[in-house]
């Protein structure tokens, strides 16, 4: 198994080409001129606000939309001309393709694999095993209007599973969903990519869930791909490190401020104690140190870092990365996302200031979503 | 993030080659026909568990039954027995035109919901999801059909004519019911969340099947209303459903009620699926 595959890696087709892709509606062109090449079994990662492009992308990418202009290949097949063929390798989950709330979590399946050819026997056999793996079969005989949150989106995911594709489109998975669900979601897509063989495009707000998933990540703004790469390539092209500082007493904080501005030359963002700062020069960590030391300030935490997909996407957009930092659920926010030296500007402000979402919140200053 | 390279060791993503699907790049009619019936049991088994559903379509056309028969037969017709031959036929054609409501009600719902695009990323036929909702409302409106014809057997109604013309009495309803049914369509893709096509259905269907020949006769009204009475395909449809089930003129508003109905389907069905491409 590990033999053949890195012969047959060279020649595979990929499973994803997109070039120039256009979707206008009316006044608003929600995608302006989309590249994407995905190779077959990686997880690729569509990162941007809502309103970005993300789910136009996907629902041109699986057949639902027709593109205004460019081309798409899935596996080879034409999205437009070969349409048919094109559903027979993918399986969608997202926002917008759901199961019926008013059918059983078994019938919802069992209509699928009907659908897609399966005999009576067959269908039921797979969705017993579907249910069986995704923890429903408690629940397989109940109405999925009944499911809790977490319970729909491994239902919506199983469905998409029932004719074993190739090529999966997740389309916001763990928007909505609680940590312990979201980190559920997780497992599975690692487990339908290392056992299975499946290739995953999945759209996201979350920088976290890109950095835990994606092996390559393409962030869309505007309808528009402006930076892609891998999570550590594009943290390091964005060519900047974070300096986080915190006094132990918050009075000295003024003191902080005033040199950590001094020696960086530009203001820092305050989070509640910690003053953080983008800098370029790793000098500047020694010479904080000293000053503050000779200043008498006890310095609880001092930190150099490379920059977070936070600042990485702030950096490339102008505007930080929707949500990321205002709902609690938000993963940038949560504490397990942020150990030690990994405290990222977003999740500071989250995890320190919760109750003080005021102009300083990166969530303040949200731009309104472009298209509904 | 030392995570992310924890995250997918290199040597458990299996890279398999990209299969070539197998099978055509069309589906089948005999495959259609499948992906249809699929659809329908789904509309259909949705009613299992949601009890109330069935009670709308079923004791709804009995209540106006009893009403209309018990509280205004007697003065509109003199007597109650007289009235519900008169009205049963019509309230048939009313039944089944409200119900097409339902029509655009549950694509609406579908498509709010997302059921509908999932059902579009499948390798299925494109007009399967549409059929399959038609053909099982197709089945609720015989079903109510029969309700409405099992009870009027109960209260004294009898099919004067022949097993062969009730039949085709049936039969003519359902498919102008299926005409009409673009329209619903056209409502379901228009608005904005199911509630929205009773309020818009019911503006339009409502004063349709009222003002009609359904439940008094047209020289009782003023002439005015005649007027319009007498174009609306509602009075058709309740004159050759009354003349298939007791007897009296069938061609000419037979051939009325046809022609009603391509032409609905000639405007409304090209509207709903330019409504549709739209929408999505």
């Amino acid at each position: 198994m590990l033999a053949d595959m890195t012969v047959r890696d060279e020649h595979a087709i990929p499973a994803i080409v997109a070039e120039g892709l256009v979707k206008r509606y009316g006044e608003t062109t929600a995608l302006d001129g989309v590249n994407l090449e995905v190779p077959a079994g990686t997880v690729f990662g569509l990162l941007g606000p809502n309103g970005a492009g993300k789910t136009t992308a996907v629902r041109v990418l699986a057949t639902l939309i027709r593109p205004d202009a460019g081309t798409a290949l899935i596996g080879g097949y034409d999205v437009r001309r070969d349409s048919h063929r094109v559903r027979r390798l993918i399986g969608l989950t997202g926002q917008y393709a759901s199961v019926d709330e008013m059918l059983t979590g078994a019938e919802n399946l069992l209509m699928i694999g009907r659908l897609l050819g399966q005999s009576r026997s067959e269908a039921k056999a797979r969705a017993r095993e579907l249910l069986a793996e995704f923890r429903l079969d408690d629940a397989a005989d109940r109405p999925a209007k009944t499911y809790s949150g977490g319970m729909r989106r491994r239902l919506d995911l199983a469905a998409s599973l029932v004719g074993r594709p190739r090529l999966l489109f997740l389309d916001e998975p763990t928007t909505g969903l609680d940590p312990r669900s979201r980190n559920e979601m997780w497992e599975v897509v690692r487990t339908l990519v290392g056992e299975h063989g499946v290739t995953v495009l999945l759209t996201t707000q979350y920088l976290e869930e890109a950095d835990q998933l994606a092996d390559d990540i393409a962030v869309v703004d505007h309808g528009r791909i402006i930076a892609q790469g891998s999570p550590d390539e594009l943290k390091r092209d964005t060519g900047t490190q974070t300096l986080a500082v915190r006094p132990v007493a918050g009075s000295d904080l003024p003191l902080v401020i005033s040199t950590v501005t001094d020696i960086v030359g530009a203001s820092p963002d305050i989070a509640g104690t910690l003053v953080s700062a983008q800098v370029t020069d790793p000098a500047v960590l020694p010479a904080v140190v000293r000053r503050l030391d000779d200043a008498g300030v006890t310095v609880g935490e001092i930190t150099l870092r490379s920059s977070s997909l936070d600042e990485v996407f702030l950096s490339l957009t102008g505007h930080p990365a929707e949500e990321s930092a205002a709902g609690p659920r938000a993963p940038g926010a949560t504490p397990s996302g942020s150990g030690g030296t990994t405290v990222s500007a977003s999740a500071a402000a989250g995890g320190h200031d919760d109750d003080d979402h005021d102009d300083d919140d990166p969530a303040a200053r949200i731009p309104a979503a472009t298209r509904s | 993030m030392s995570t992310l390279t924890a995250t997918l060791p290199e040597q458990s993503r299996r890279r398999e080659p990209w299969p070539d699907p197998t099978g055509s790049a069309r589906v089948s009619p005999l495959d259609t026909l499948r992906h249809i019936l699929t659809l329908a049991w789904r509309n259909l088994v949705q009613v299992k568990h949601n009890p109330t559903e069935l009670i709308d379509f079923s004791l709804q056309p009995l209540m106006f039954l009893l009403l209309f028969t018990y509280v205004f037969g007697g003065a509109i017709a003199g007597s109650t027995s007289d009235y519900l031959t008169f009205a049963l036929p019509g309230l048939i054609v009313q039944n089944t035109l409200f119900t097409t409501l339902n029509t655009g009600t549950g694509l609406n719902t579908d498509l709010t919901k997302g059921v509908f695009d999932r059902l579009r990323s499948l390798p299925i036929a494109r007009s399967a999801p549409l059929a399959g909702r038609i053909v099982a409302d197709l089945a609720k409106q015989v079903w109510a059909i029969g309700i409405l014809l099992g009870l009027g057997y109960i209260l004294g109604f009898r099919i004067e004519t022949g097993p062969l013309q009730a039949l085709a009495a049936i039969g003519l309803v359902v498919l102008f019911a299926l005409c009409a049914s673009w329209i619903s369509v056209l409502v379901g893709m228009l608005v904005s969340e199911p509630e929205k096509v009773m309020v818009f259905g019911f503006t339009l269907i409502f004063p349709l099947t009222f003002i009609s020949n359904v439940f008094v006769q047209t020289n009782t009204m003023p002439g005015w209303l005649q007027a319009f009475v007498k174009v609306n395909p509602v009075t058709s449809l309740a004159d050759a459903t009354r003349g298939l089930f007791i007897g009296g003129p069938v061609l000419t508003p037979t051939w009325h009620v046809l022609l009603w109905g391509a032409g609905l389907v000639a405007v409304f069905a090209p509207l709903a699926v330019n409504a549709f491409k739209r929408r999505v």
